[in-house]
């Protein structure tokens, strides 16, 4: 109990993952959903870099690196479309958002 | 001992305010504990030993992504609750299950892999010829990922045009 | 146990206590040196030249009455001085006062790297206390103070890649040793890179000419029009905190931290007698005065002007200058 392995990290990440997936499938404000998918993320990247240390190995930790770049990307993107649905609907509701042009 | 207690103060904390995170009904205050949240994974990098990424957590993740999120926020004046409005055809019980079962698949899979024995096919990092967390990352970056790592910042690039040409109003 | 949990805390308390005395009388030198820069005595009524005037003013603002409005989101009004304050002492952990252990609390290898996140987190403070005090003159303030704060900590953060690159280490003790090493203050080899670091730092602690989220004229006093009583000062404390800070991360970088002037030059050897934490002292002291010098000098910029030079003048300078250093790097 008091020694702490890899698969402690894994069962936090496990968690965390599941936290996020509840909030993505549940809440229906959209950018809940995308913080939802930013703790997902974040779980991952506990994996990788628990696994990292485990085998001594930095590879894990240089996709870290590279999924912190992705997240960025993925939220300057994602909110810029949000803002512009925003802006034409007035809302961010994700069940209002069920029409591909308007 | 320490990291014990390290470990386990911070999971609690990381899976609470993940909790409060996707349960609390203002907006405004889920994107705080998203950033309490992603403060405490950075505390968790460091008892892993990965101290640079704990530091680009709180630079990129707490002092970047997250305040676009308060901007956000903050513009998206919203005059009703979005939960208020429901879709009678919507599955909220559905997702519940469907989430559940995400999550015994995953603890599954640890149960499963727990206890054997770590596969050998990935070998300790080989002898860097520099010293330390950040320099053995920024040789591995440069090198044998500098590709990858280019094709990121290109990423990086092509995200801020398109944000931007979102954000503007004329669209 | 003495070494890992005892010592470390104390250096904690001698510090943050050494940070919230220096500040109240910052408070009253800032007072006394516009007053004299506009031909005025400034506080003079208590004490001899208004000294204990750096007593007086903490207790008048414990003493004063705590306001929360009606219609605020509580637990964020609450939240949001503390989330300003706790990053500028927290960023204080990775300054060192000198070179001997003695001297910082810790000297991390991504040190500079972990001043710049933590002072990132400080702008929550600041947006939430605006939008927490429902009032519209600090949620304007708010939103002006996110977008010029993210702007701006672009600009510092890029500006000090080319320091990174110069000295090959993210430790500030690393850092300063590198200048010994070098023989020079980094001040004069980077000197683009420091003039943009001390206007990125105007910018990021919210000084004229860059005061927009505070501006009184315009915005009745900016994020903190709201807050009262012991709220209110925790966010002037987070202000000075933060100035001491950047003064000293700029004196480490650029002027030599605790190192004597020319410190490659034998013949002034002889100035070695002073101690080095007076020289840092002293150099932070410069720092200071010459925040409280450029608020008594310069007007307010307006806000589009603040966005260009951020956008279109430091970022693109600073970028330049992390190609020419590589570039001088590479050659040299």
């Amino acid at each position: 109990m008091l020694e702490i392995t890899t698969a402690h990290y894994t069962i936090l990440s496990a968690a965390l993952f599941s936290i996020g997936v509840i909030g993505v499938l549940v809440r229906r404000n959209i950018i809940i959903i995308f913080m939802a998918i930013e703790l997902m993320l974040n779980a991952v990247n506990i994996n990788l870099v628990a696994h990292a240390e485990q085998l001594q190995n930095l590879i894990g930790q240089v996709f870290v690196v590279f999924v912190i770049a992705v997240a960025a990307a993925e939220a300057a993107v994602g909110l810029g479309i949000l803002l512009a649905f925003y802006r034409n609907k007035e809302t961010v509701n994700i069940d209002e958002m069920n029409v591909m042009r308007w | 001992m320490a990291e014990a207690l390290a470990f386990y103060t911070l999971s609690i904390l990381i899976l609470g305010l993940g909790v409060a995170v996707i349960t609390t009904p203002k907006t405004v205050h889920s994107v705080v504990f998203l950033v309490l949240n992603f403060l405490c994974v950075a505390a968790l990098y460091v008892v892993l030993q990965a101290e640079f990424l704990a530091v680009i957590q709180i630079l990129v993740y707490a002092g970047g992504i997250v305040v676009l999120y308060l901007f956000v926020v903050m513009l998206v004046n919203l005059k009703r609750q979005p939960e208020e409005h429901q879709d009678p055809r919507r599955l909220a019980k559905v997702g519940l299950v469907l989430s559940g079962a995400v999550l015994v698949e995953l603890a599954a899979i640890v149960v499963y892999s727990y206890g054997r024995e770590p596969s050998s096919v990935s070998a300790p990092s080989p002898a860097f010829p520099v010293q330390g967390n950040i320099e053995e990352l920024g040789w591995l970056l440069y090198t044998d990922y500098l590709i990858p790592f280019e094709v990121a910042s290109v990423l990086l690039l092509v995200a801020m045009v398109g944000a931007i040409i979102l954000a503007r109003r004329e669209l | 146990m003495l070494d890992t949990l005892v010592i470390p805390l104390l250096k904690i308390v001698v510090l943050l206590n050494a940070i919230l005395i220096s500040v109240t009388f910052m408070v009253l030198m800032e007072r006394k040196v516009i007053a004299w820069a506009q031909s005025r005595l400034g506080p003079m009524r208590v004490g001899p030249y208004g000294v204990l005037q750096a007593i007086v003013d903490p207790i008048k603002l414990i003493l004063k009455e705590d306001i929360t409005p009606v219609k605020a989101d509580k637990m964020l009004f609450s939240l949001a001085p503390i989330l300003s304050l706790v990053p500028a002492l927290v960023a204080f952990a990775v300054v060192p006062f000198g070179g001997d252990e003695l001297f910082y609390v810790a000297d991390i290898n991504v040190g500079l790297l972990f001043f710049l996140s933590v002072t990132s987190i400080g702008v929550y403070g600041i947006i939430l206390a605006g939008w927490a005090s429902n009032s519209k003159y600090p949620l304007l303030a708010s939103l002006r103070a996110s977008a010029q704060l993210i702007s701006y900590e672009i600009a510092v953060t890029m500006t000090l890649v080319s320091v990174i690159l110069t000295s090959g280490t993210l430790s500030m003790v690393g850092i300063v040793e590198a200048q010994l090493a070098d023989g020079v203050w980094y001040g004069f080899i980077q000197p683009v890179a420091f003039v943009l670091v001390m206007i990125g730092a105007l910018a990021e602690t919210n000084r004229v000419p860059f005061d927009l989220p505070e501006a009184e004229t315009e915005l009745t006093g900016g994020f903190h029009t709201e807050y009262s009583g012991m709220r209110f000062s925790l966010f002037f404390l987070a202000e000075y905190a933060n100035i001491i800070v950047i003064s000293a991360v700029t004196a480490l970088l650029f002027f030599g931290g605790w190192l004597r002037p020319f410190p490659n030059v034998e013949a002034l050897a002889f100035l070695d007698i002073i101690p080095g934490w007076i020289w840092l002292f002293g150099k932070i002291f410069l720092f200071l005065y010459l925040f409280m010098w450029i608020r008594a000098t310069l007007p307010r910029y307006r806000y589009d002007q603040l966005m260009r030079i951020g956008w279109k003048l430091l970022i693109p300078i600073a970028l330049a200058n992390i190609v020419v250093t590589g570039i001088v790097k590479v050659l040299v």
